[in-house]
């Protein structure tokens, strides 16, 4: 699905990742953890294909598509979708707008028929009851007055309406309470289809108890300095990361 | 360079009712002392009237056949079904019945200045030129000059109309260039209510016409009005106007202003609280694409204690445009209590695009409660990076947030129905523009 060979990027000059291998295969599901500033998002954002975000050298193939040839719209288009840590708030158009836009998209990109208004509300209430969002911020501006749980929420939304064939979920576990967290990871899970990828971009272990991850990486430095199985994850928790910094150089 | 002034002092009105004659006289002295402003003039300081001037604009409003089917379909066009409005259709300056659909309404008279019987001369003598400074505006004195007629629209005391007008004022080229004079004043009787919506359109084709509109709004105690002044007329068209409101006590004015660009476009908006306690929304929109130029010179003039206002208005100007915003807010020394707000942001979508905008807040009471603040800014790229991360191309992601830009205001218009007619039109203005750029590159 995904085969990272020796990526660097650099952003504003500065080196940030500096040679990231990684290979990811249909229905896996990755959690990539590691310390502030080693380089996580980073990684999510090169993968969209962010401005800014030089990549220097390395190759990304993406279900047969060298990646870092495509515009971000062509990657989206291509199934990769990057849950945004950060959602950004776009007043004046409206939630229902937006995803009623980007469906339109892929849709017409998958050669599937164009779901008309009323097909599409309904599909849209449909996956806002599974993640447990009033209808009510269909209408709201993007993202606008959204708390940090709505928005994330709103993002996982548009997983379930994009239906992508890889999903990067950077810190979608960052700043929900419990029950969001529940909430969140039930709906990853439903999407879990023995196809489709998820990378999955946390600070914490506690989401990877409701969401087992196959693989396990741990970044520092800009390089993945360890992988493993869900038990790195664990043993992570206990240790912190300092154990593993003598390995990052 | 021809002398715009002589020459349009050589344009006298034809035809005119004599009660007119001295408002005219008036109007053509303070005309004629008036000279044509240049860099150095604070008002103008950012809009040329060399088009104006070169335009050669001296040609006489024709009556067209108004049965004709092109005018038919631009009517038709123009026509906001789901506002269920009282619609009056001018085309290049004349009255046309067969695209009017006038249904009466008791309350609300609406009559030619010419057709006024005695009654309604007295209230139009009354009333004309009281809100629109001849000697302030030139082109309110233009105005006066060329007076050979106008719309008079007047709400009986403590009536409320619930069926907006629509006046309709359309422009289609004529054989040579020519000007137009349009007039309107309106008169809200205390505790009356109404909603006037004044749209300008024009057919496709390039348009020849430079129309001086004056529009009066004269609010009694407790009246309310609801006013839209919609400009969509093809880009050609030349347009200098004002709207000059005066409110008594308690009235409340709510004004919404849409601008979409042509060659030279200036409006001056005016409102006086002249009594305790008026309100007055007024929110603005303007749009100027391709080397459009588009002016809002806005002023509102506290007079009085305890009145508010909350003005806001935004721009998108593309390509090579120019837009420029004066907001004016005055706080005389008797208006202690005043809560007036002012914001005006405009988004770039070009390099070449330019924007003057200032905000003017001169206040001469010491209890009062004002702000006021201008942005520009470009469109956010990582607002526009979110959207095509989600599969949607850039250029309609740029459109996405030119439209988002401006909804907030749109979506607040107390029509909706207004609101759902007009936002299709613009985005698909934005279409257009991302589609032409695309070409040219």
């Amino acid at each position: 699905m995904l085969s990272i060979k020796n990526l660097h990027a650099t952003v504003e000059g500065e080196e940030i990742l500096r040679g990231i291998n990684l290979e990811i295969g249909p229905g896996e599901v990755h959690a990539i953890m590691g310390p502030n500033g080693s380089g996580k998002s980073t990684l999510g954002h090169v993968l969209t294909g962010r401005e800014g975000y030089e990549v220097t050298a390395g190759e990304v193939t993406f279900m047969g598509q060298d990646l870092l040839a495509l515009a971000p719209e062509e990657r989206a288009l291509a199934g990769l979708l990057l849950a945004f840590q950060y959602p950004v708030e776009i007043p004046g158009v409206s939630n229902m707008e937006f995803l009623k836009t980007a469906v339109d998209g892929i849709r017409k990109y998958r050669k599937l028929e164009a779901l008309d208004s009323v097909s599409f509300m309904k599909l849209a209430r449909e996956v806002c009851k599974r993640v447990d969002l009033d209808q009510n911020f269909l209408k709201r501006g993007v993202n606008e007055g959204f708390s940090g749980g709505e928005k994330k929420r709103n993002e996982l939304m548009q997983m379930m309406l994009l239906e992508p064939h890889l999903a990067i979920l950077d810190e979608t576990d960052s700043g929900l309470d419990i029950d969001a967290l529940q909430v969140v990871a039930a709906g990853i899970n439903s999407m879990r289809d023995g196809k489709r990828s998820f990378v999955m971009i946390t600070h914490y272990q506690r989401l990877l108890n409701f969401i087992e991850p196959d693989h396990v990486h741990v970044l520092g430095g800009g390089r993945i300095v360890r992988s493993g199985d869900k038990s790195l994850a664990l043993e992570l928790e206990d240790k912190g990361y300092g154990w593993l910094e003598s390995e990052a150089v | 360079m021809s002398n715009f002034i002589d020459e349009a002092l050589q344009r006298l009105p034809t035809e005119t009712p004599d009660w007119l004659s001295e408002q005219r006289r008036r109007g053509r002295s303070s005309w004629k002392s008036s000279t044509m402003p240049t860099r150095k003039t604070e008002d103008w300081k950012y809009t040329r009237l060399r088009v104006l001037e070169e335009g050669a604009y001296l040609g006489r409003a024709e009556r067209q056949d108004s049965s004709s089917p092109a005018l038919t379909a631009l009517r038709d066009q123009v026509k906001i079904p789901e506002l269920d409005a009282r619609m009056l259709v001018f085309v290049n300056g004349f009255y046309s019945p067969e695209l009017s659909s006038p249904t009466a309404m008791d309350a609300m008279e609406v009559v030619h200045f010419s057709e006024a019987d005695e009654t309604q001369v007295e209230t139009i003598r009354a009333h004309l030129g009281t809100a629109a400074d001849r000697d302030k505006y030139m082109f309110t004195a233009l105005s006066d000059s060329w007076l050979d007629d106008g719309v008079f629209v007047h709400v009986t005391q403590n009536s409320k109309v619930t069926t907006p007008l629509h006046i309709v004022w359309l422009t289609v080229p004529q054989r040579e260039a020519f000007s137009l004079s349009q007039r309107l004043l309106v008169v809200m009787d205390a505790g009356s209510e109404a909603t006037v919506v004044e749209h300008f359109a024009s057919d496709g084709a390039q348009q020849n016409c430079f129309t001086n509109g004056v529009t009066e709004l004269v609010l009694g105690a407790n009246a309310r009005l609801c006013h839209y002044r919609l400009h969509l007329e093809e880009e050609h068209a030349l347009h200098i106007g004002g709207v000059h409101a005066r409110l008594d006590r308690d009235a409340r004015l709510n004004s919404f202003h849409l601008g979409l660009g042509s060659t030279l476009k200036r409006l001056d908006v005016v409102v006086r609280h002249e009594g305790n306690g008026a309100h007055c929304d007024l929110n603005g929109i303007y749009l100027p694409r391709h080397s459009q130029h588009i002016d809002y010179h806005t002023c509102i003039e506290h007079a009085r204690p305890h009145c508010t206002t909350n003005e806001v208005f935004r721009g998108v100007i593309s390509d090579n445009a120019r837009a420029v915003f004066n907001g004016r807010i005055h706080i005389h020394p008797d208006a202690q209590k005043t809560v007036a707000q002012l914001s005006n942001k405009n988004l770039l979508t070009s390099n070449r695009a330019e924007v003057d905008t200032k905000p003017e807040l001169e206040i001469y009471a010491d209890d009062v409660k004002c702000t006021h603040g201008a942005t520009v800014a470009q469109l956010d790229d990582y607002a526009l990076y979110y959207l095509c991360s989600r599969g949607i191309a850039r250029e309609h992601a740029q459109v996405m947030l030119s439209t988002g830009f401006i909804n907030e205001l749109i979506n607040n218009l107390q029509h909706s129905t207004l609101g759902e007619y007009l936002k299709p039109v613009l985005s698909d203005m934005f279409v257009q523009q991302v589609t032409q750029r695309e070409r040219a590159e």
